[in-house]
């Protein structure tokens, strides 16, 4: 496969001229799947703490929601939205279909089950190894929250990337509420698909390759922040 | 606790500066949404195109492709100004509902059949399209369909029906309905060595031809008319009437007609202007 | 073992009087899944000195302390504070140090803040009542290093510190020294003992006759889910329940026709 070495270095030469459409998706991609990713994980991690600490009434049913709803294909997330902001739709007012708003939304979706699911876990194991010492400091349920959270902010630095991962990478949704409109909503993997669909294997393939390099380098700046908060977050 | 408040308050501010960020970025300029299609959007025309008339007119034209089919369930939901497609019996139908305003000739090609050098059908330089079809069924050699109810798949049907042959009842065997756009189907003709029924523009600016070649062309009913229609404001008040309707003014006369013509790819012209 | 202060009494008098003191349980049982872990269990503790809980493994120590500080609800009986109920306010002024410390992956410091600020202390307060509890605990010097790669002594201790920054007018100790080498166990006692001059009931459970000894004013024997005798230090010369001849002895009882 000369496709291969083809890519690779066409997405070398790519990044090194700086080309100007590319830097266009790239930041596009980074700034709709981060500001989901952020989105998805003020609503998950609160709600996931929320199920693992505290019995409520429709708390079994939301548990199993979310666990199912982390399958949930992205294109069935991208049509619901598209139903939901279509002029035809109950939001169609709002006018943000073909917007990067209803990318963020979309993937927003897509990625709170992961938050909320990942973060119940890390906060349940957590809670069983304080649950003691913080009852017997009478904190309340809002300040056993918190503090679970605050601790837990190493492994729910992992959970963000899992859901940073998830956005980054799917093209169903995007595609159908964004539209892949050249410097309106054009992401990487919808770059991908369009590129792909003119049979330009190779050129997608290098734009695989550059989006496979922005997910280290989210993930490695993400780790560093885990290991500098390791070693100075203390006060 | 105090860390927790500095950067959940930290997060907070990043959120609403990306969002504000975003709209910002939309509430740039005036500009339309033009529902359109695959082989529009990846010949390059609309690149070639849409840069010349926003210069002219200040207009930006978004453009979602997607297939014919999408195009018009889009376009009556009110989510696009302009409709620029290629299925002329679903286009008149749309307009006679009510969802669109009129319904203009802007240009067309033409469909062929390409198909693998070896031929193992038989039907290269044939010109009658049906008849290479029939030959292409009784050989039972697998032909890749769009199966996605866009206008080259409403062009292929009809011409299966023209050849009388039942294509639908040999789907999994020799027919193979992929269900996607037209480079996805392409690209799955050329994995499987199948012919396939495609627009000469998308053929043209196609990339992954392996040994792939035309073996039909120049029936006059592989024929592909293109028509742009305004959505129907009545129908959809946010539909940008005066905007969309410069675009079509302009792209239906003189100077979008000749923009048209003068569009080549590889030194061959993709799409013939042909607007009243 | 020479910096615990021997010559100071641990039945020295104080002035203050206890505001939760005496502390009365009733007719205690917990029986999760049918299974009598605590059986009818009543006792009055008073204020002053060092309440120590004994008694082979099983016996029901640690469930008891628990359902007097509220930590798990007992299947039946009452827990009274001075005549009064638990409830939050009464709560906050108990502490509790558990066998292995729970601290937080924070700093030293920020350990001490956290429990500080729950108990509603205002900031202006909180550095300057963390930094006395980490001096007199022996522990300023590790302040900004994270609590959680201390060693076992020092984890232990600054539990303890957490636990008396918030001065507590009951503070629980569920055996606090079991795992520690003896100069950790001394500095403890002697944080311990220094609490109890100050006016803090201690009630502790250990498993150690000889710390007992030292520290205890009153030993609560508990055998098998319920209390076998309760009395003043003259327990260990002349223990009047049987379970409790057997356990000094280092033998194991055997109840009545098993």
């Amino acid at each position: 496969m000369q496709d291969f070495a083809e890519s690779f270095s066409l997405a070398f030469r790519l990044i090194l001229s700086a080309d100007a459409d590319l830097a266009e998706i790239v930041l596009l991609s980074l700034k709709v799947s981060l500001s989901a990713t952020l989105c998805a994980c003020m609503i998950g991690m609160s709600l996931g703490a929320a199920i693992a600490i505290f019995r409520f009434p429709g708390r079994g049913v939301l548990l199993v929601l979310t666990n199912a709803l982390m399958g949930l294909p992205p294109v069935v997330v991208g049509l619901a939205i598209y139903m939901l902001l279509s002029n035809a739709g109950p939001f169609g007012t709002f006018q943000l279909l073909y917007s990067p708003t209803a990318m963020i939304i979309a993937q927003t979706v897509l990625v709170t089950p992961i938050a909320t699911a990942l973060t119940r876990q890390v906060i349940a194991d957590l809670h069983t190894e304080y649950d003691e010492q913080l009852r017997s400091l009478a904190l309340g349920p809002f300040a056993t929250l918190t503090t679970l959270l605050w601790d837990g902010r190493f492994s729910l630095i992992t959970v963000a990337l899992a859901g940073f991962g998830r956005a980054v990478a799917e093209v169903g949704a995007v595609i159908i509420v964004g539209g892949n409109i050249n410097h309106v909503t054009r992401v990487m993997t919808t770059a991908i698909a369009l590129e792909t669909s003119k049979g330009d294997l190779a050129l997608a393939l290098a734009l695989g390759l550059i989006l496979i390099g922005i997910s280290i380098s989210v993930n490695a700046a993400l780790m560093a922040l885990k290991g500098t908060a390791r070693r100075f977050a203390y006060e | 606790m105090k860390h927790l408040k500095r950067i959940l308050g930290g997060l907070a501010l990043a959120a609403m500066l990306a969002l504000t960020g975003t709209g910002n970025a939309e509430s740039a300029d005036k500009f339309i949404t033009l529902q359109s299609t695959t082989s529009t959007q990846n010949s390059g025309l609309f690149d070639y195109m849409l840069p010349i008339f926003s210069k002219k007119t200040g207009i930006e034209v978004r453009v979602v492709a997607v297939g014919t089919g999408q195009a018009l369930k889009n376009a009556r939901n009110g989510d696009g100004d302009v409709l620029f497609v290629h299925a002329k019996p679903a286009e008149e139908k749309f307009v006679a509902d009510g969802f669109g305003v009129s319904r203009q000739d802007v240009m067309f090609n033409d469909f062929v059949i390409v198909g693998p050098a070896a031929d193992p059908a038989k039907v290269g330089g044939m010109k009658d399209a049906p008849a290479a079809l029939k030959m292409i069924a009784d050989a039972k050699t697998p032909f890749a369909s769009r199966g996605d109810d866009s206008g080259t798949h409403k062009k292929e049907k009809r011409l299966w029906k023209a050849a009388g042959v039942d294509a639908d009842a040999s789907s999994g065997s020799w027919y193979r309905e992929t269900g996607s756009g037209m480079g996805a189907t392409l690209n799955a003709a050329v994995g499987m060595g199948a012919y396939a029924l495609t627009d000469r523009a998308t053929w043209i600016s196609f990339k992954n031809k392996s040994d792939f070649k035309v073996q039909v062309e120049g029936d006059k009913v592989l024929f592909n008319q293109y028509g742009v229609i305004l959505v129907n404001p009545a129908k959809h008040p946010v539909v940008k009437k005066e905007l969309g309707q410069t675009f079509i003014d302009w792209v239906t006369g003189d100077e979008g007609q000749e923009t048209i013509n003068s569009y080549k790819l590889n030194g061959q012209q993709l799409f013939f202007a042909n607007a009243k | 073992m020479n910096n615990i202060p021997q010559n100071v009494s641990p039945n020295a008098s104080f002035a203050v009087t206890n505001p939760l003191l005496p502390l009365r349980a009733e007719d205690l049982s917990y029986a999760p899944d049918g299974l009598a872990l605590l059986d009818k269990v009543s006792l009055q503790i008073a204020e002053g000195g060092i309440s120590m809980i004994l008694g082979p493994n099983g016996a029901g120590k640690s469930i008891l302390m628990r359902i007097l500080h509220g930590l798990i609800p007992a299947s039946a009986g009452t827990v009274s504070w001075r005549g009064q109920t638990a409830n939050r306010e009464i709560r906050k002024r108990q502490a509790m140090v558990f066998q292995k410390p729970v601290l937080l992956r924070r700093s030293v410091t920020a350990n001490l803040d956290h429990a500080l600020n729950a108990a509603g202390v205002p900031r202006a307060d909180r550095n300057r009542r963390a930094t006395e509890a980490l001096k007199e605990a022996g522990i300023a010097h590790l302040a900004a290093r994270p609590a959680r790669v201390l060693s076992g002594g020092e984890q232990q201790r600054l539990a303890l510190a957490r636990a008396l920054s918030l001065q507590p007018d009951v503070l629980f100790l569920d055996e606090p020294t079991a795992s520690l080498d003896p100069a950790s166990t001394a500095a403890i006692e002697a944080l311990v003992l220094a609490a109890e001059r100050r006016g803090c009931k201690i009630v502790m459970i250990s498993h150690d006759i000889h710390q007992a000894r030292r520290l205890a004013s009153e030993i609560i024997f508990m055998d098998r889910g319920r209390i076998a005798e309760q009395s003043a230090a003259a327990f260990f010369e002349a223990p009047s329940s049987a379970a409790a001849r057997d356990y000094l002895a280092g033998r194991l009882h055997l109840p009545d026709g098993a």
